[in-house]
């Protein structure tokens, strides 16, 4: 090989593996933060999918050695709200998730605790969810989980808070039981009462 | 923990904060469960052979 004075590497199939390897490693995790942004199983691995290939066709602008994790991450996000786009605002109440989570916990036979939680973390809004799962389940601190979602650390903190107190509240309430009501309505109730309660915290 | 000598209030008071946040400890255990639930699932076969596809075309534009 002939001795360069860049400093850069060059792009050899040898980085390129070396970067392969690391993106096969995030596969589980991809997974798991597509689940939980899209609660549908299939939808979620097209979702993986996807942001696998675009971190691939993109890997040239990965800077080897730093977070490939949070960069993963920060692609499959931005692809998550760019199908979502037209059904999606911010600060909405996701009421499609909410909708297809209680279809799917109809099944008697799922386990009860954590479908519990799963219907509830769908009833969120988006960007609450979001920041509560990479903070409180994927492993991201709070300045990491900010730089994914382009938003503050101040702002992130405060929507892992909420999201915290709305689960709680809501989980307290079994507010995941069909009652009659849209899902929303019942959520949106809950929501109200936490940013009311919110106060003394 | 609490002493006896605390004011009735304030023992009542500590006790919901600590059961606030056990609450959210348990929560927060969930959390990660649900989560790596799905990070422990087998990776479905397509990844690898759509990645492969994928590295296929590099060594053809290469």
């Amino acid at each position: 090989m002939m001795a360069s004075a860049d400093t850069a590497p060059p792009r050899t199939a040898a980085v390129d593996e070396d970067f392969k390897r690391e993106l096969v490693g995030l596969i589980p995790q991809l997974r798991a933060f597509a689940r939980a942004l899209c609660g549908n199983p299939t939808a979620a691995d097209d979702l993986a999918q996807d942001a696998m290939v675009r971190a691939w066709d993109a890997r040239a602008s990965f800077e080897m050695g730093t977070n490939m994790k949070a960069w993963t991450f920060m692609i499959l996000r931005n692809q998550f709200y760019s199908e979502k786009r037209r059904s999606w605002r911010q600060g909405q109440l996701d009421q499609d998730a909410a909708e297809r989570t209680l279809l799917a916990v109809d099944n008697p036979e799922a386990p009860l605790a954590l479908d519990e939680l799963r219907l509830c973390l769908a009833m969120l809004p988006a960007e609450q969810r979001e920041a509560l799962i990479l903070v409180g389940a994927g492993g991201f601190a709070y300045e990491e989980a900010a730089e994914i979602c382009n938003c503050a650390v101040g702002t992130v903190k405060s929507r892992v808070s909420r999201a915290r107190r709305a689960l709680q509240a809501a989980l307290e309430a079994g507010a995941y039981h069909r009652d009659g009501k849209p899902a929303g309505d019942a959520m949106r109730s809950i929501l109200a009462e936490a940013d009311r309660l919110g106060v003394t915290r | 923990m609490i002493g006896e000598t605390a004011p009735a209030e304030a023992r009542g008071t500590t006790a919901a904060l600590d059961e606030a946040r056990l609450r959210q400890q348990a929560i927060g255990v969930r959390l990660r469960r649900l989560f790596d639930e799905v990070v422990n699932e087998d990776v479905p076969g397509e990844f690898l052979e759509i990645l492969r596809r994928a590295d296929n075309r590099r060594e053809e534009a290469g």
